[in-house]
């Protein structure tokens, strides 16, 4: 069998394994359309957090990115692990034990204020679509590289497979399909990084081979060659401030995801709640201790195979080949003299896209047609679980907090179903056209999206728990001052790019560039809504024992 | 009403005490990923360990590790608190 009938027969497996997923777990009333009934198991919450959290940029990009970056790849590493601390420790255990449905449902009731419900609904929805649109973009882009279907025939195929679970089983169809996702998406990951570790090192074990061999060693020492910075040394890509300043964006932002934070809502216990973080940082760590070694790894390797080699000779192997096709690896040689100058300067003959380390590995390694099939699959997989949870989020944003909560009170739990069912649909349809006419500025979303859920929902969140004083009038203040901040800095640094501007309308923020920026709108969220909330009264008595009640332990079956 | 001062006794030392875990757990997360990771990363890196310096490890794999351990050290410090706290609350029941 040829490699795309292997890839078309494997994805169209898991596929079925989804819908079924989907069918198996259809639904009939709220609290499992928007929570999963809160009874997901422990470890099945973990894994489903794991692939809600790790996007089509994890899989396919994320490798690469840290290839490219080198020691400053560490803004992605430490940054999309390290926001799982602040929501074990600060956030996870206090929202189960609220025990409502959303994020929004917390800020509205916390700060008794409709208004702040809807600016944390709307804070959601801008968040969930900015993000979304990468995912579906990215199932379209994986059809098109292993199955040259056209991008649009595939995002439509991702909306249709998502769409089914998502409507017949809401939360609860999402998140086992997610669980079996996870598992999907690790294997894909893992089974070309030990071949080509083993290939490279002799030891098939990535995440040992990546500190015991001299790969990186010797990765550092050709880049000084080539007259590039040197892999290992910090800071010759990014200034400390910058790589600083990133990390605690992607951190607090990761914090501040609803699509991640509601997950554990649905889970049985506070105690499931923490131990689903557990979980959650194992199975995602997994990925992220493997993802440097193969970053480091391919680069090594890929430099090693084309760099002063003659041209014809690197363009006559296989995958050079294939990538070649794609656009993801071309060759210019510039000053003719029939090899490949491969360098930091003007001179460089040689142009290679980051998510090519993550895609070409299986074939450099020399693996079966049926590991590439699997990565295929597992791309998809990525992709496809994260939009699912983006999906149910920005529903019951709209259904449950701004229909049912804000406009009609009374509504049935029939109701409340249907028009969860149609909010679904219509935020399908809506997320299918974002992915087929991506906005320009597709690269700056991610920066966008972690900047926002750092400056407004994170802030407001911590300090609902933490501090008794706070009142709504802080947290409005504060939550608007994030945003607005956030937005405005996000859209000068990158005019360029957003609004087609003749280059930046300014450079950075005092040093800080658009996707670290993101903590200067959190701090002042912190500074406004403090300052703001001692000026104005208390919060009301009941509001002080709701927040008492959220800190006080649970103690039920499991513990006396 | 006797019991109800009580018990306000209990949920605020069982909260002092989550307070603790969380600022010594933050001091930690913060020490490893800001200091050893960011902000000494150019004297750190003059150490070696195996094939690369020490505090390219720590940005590229030692701080996930840790952050596992801290998620992990909360969760088990707090299964332990809310056991210590149930027992309290049934001595006081029993006097």
């Amino acid at each position: 069998m040829s490699v795309e009938a292997i890839t078309i027969t494997l994805v169209v497996i898991t596929f079925i394994i989804y819908t079924g997923i989907g069918w198996w777990s259809r639904v009939k009333d709220t609290s499992s359309f928007y929570v999963a009934g809160q009874n997901v198991p422990t470890v099945a919450n973990g894994a489903a957090i794991a692939a809600d959290w790790m996007s089509a940029a994890s899989f396919i990009s994320m490798a690469g990115l840290v290839a490219f970056l080198g020691y400053d790849g560490t803004i992605y590493l430490m940054g999309w692990t390290g926001g799982y601390v602040l929501l074990a420790l600060l956030l996870a255990p206090y929202l189960r034990k609220f025990g409502k449905f959303t994020v929004p449902d917390f800020i509205g009731d916390r700060f008794y204020s409709s208004s702040a419900r809807a600016v944390a609904a709307i804070a959601t929805i801008f968040i969930s679509l900015t993000y979304i649109s990468g995912q579906m973009r990215g199932v379209g882009i994986v059809f098109s590289r292993y199955l040259q279907v056209d991008i649009i025939v595939g995002v439509l195929i991702g909306m249709a497979v998502v769409g089914f679970f998502a409507l017949l089983g809401g939360m609860k169809g999402v998140t086992w399909t997610q669980a079996v996702q996870y598992f999907v998406i690790i294997i894909a990951f893992l089974i070309p990084a030990c071949a080509i570790s083993a290939q490279l090192t002799g030891n098939p074990v990535p995440q040992l081979s990546f500190i015991t061999s001299d790969i990186v060693e010797r990765l550092s020492q050709i880049q000084i060659d080539l007259g590039m910075t040197e892999y290992m040394a910090p800071f010759t890509n990014l200034s400390m401030l910058n790589v600083f300043m990133m990390t605690l964006a992607l951190m607090a932002g990761t914090a501040g995801l609803p699509h991640v934070i509601v997950r554990f809502y649905t889970v049985k216990s506070v105690r499931a709640a923490r131990w689903s973080a557990v979980w959650a940082i194992i199975f995602i760590g997994l990925l992220y201790l493997t993802a440097p070694a193969v970053g480091a790894f391919a680069k090594y390797n890929l430099i090693d195979t084309i760099a002063d080699k003659p041209v014809e000779e690197v363009q006559d192997i296989e995958w050079v080949k294939k990538w070649e096709t794609t656009g993801l690896l071309q060759f210019d040689d510039k000053n003719g003299d029939g090899n490949v100058n491969y360098t930091a300067g003007d001179d460089n003959e040689v142009m290679i896209d980051g998510d090519i380390i993550v895609l070409s590995t299986p074939e450099i390694a020399n693996l079966a047609p049926f590991i590439i099939a699997l990565v295929a699959a597992g791309g998809l997989a990525a992709a496809l679980s994260t939009a699912s949870g983006l999906l149910i989020t920005m529903t019951s944003a709209v259904s449950h907090d701004i229909y049912y909560r804000i406009f009609n009170k009374s509504a049935s739990e029939a109701q409340r179903l249907r028009v969860g069912r149609i909010t679904l649909l219509i935020a399908l349809l809506v997320a299918a056209y974002v992915g087929i006419n991506p906005p320009g500025f597709a690269g700056e979303v991610v920066a966008l999206a972690f900047g926002l859920g750092a400056a407004s929902l994170f802030p407001v969140i911590l300090l609902g728990i933490f501090d008794k004083r706070m009142n709504k009038e802080g947290a409005i203040a504060g939550i608007l001052t994030g945003l607005v901040f956030t937005l405005f800095m996000i859209g000068t640094i990158l005019s360029e790019s957003i609004f087609g501007t003749e280059g930046a309308l300014i450079d950075s923020f005092f040093g800080i560039n658009a996707q670290g920026v993101g903590v200067v709108g959190m701090l002042l969220n912190f500074i406004v809504s403090f300052i703001v909330s001692r000026m104005t009264t208390e919060p009301p008595q009941e509001i002080q024992e709701l927040i008492e009640d959220v800190r006080a332990p649970e103690i039920d079956e499991d513990v006396s | 009403m006797n019991q109800k001062k009580q018990l306000n006794e209990r949920q605020k030392w069982y909260w002092k005490k989550n307070i603790r875990f969380i600022i010594s757990l933050l001091v930690v997360w913060a020490a490893v990923a800001y200091g050893g990771g960011i902000l000494f990363a150019k004297p750190l890196s003059n150490i070696q360990l195996f094939g690369v310096s020490f505090s390219f490890w720590i940005a590229h794999q030692g701080a996930i590790i840790v952050f596992f351990l801290l998620i992990l050290t909360y969760a088990i410090r707090m299964d332990r608190l809310d056991r210590e706290y149930a027992k309290l609350l049934k001595e006081d029941r029993e006097g």
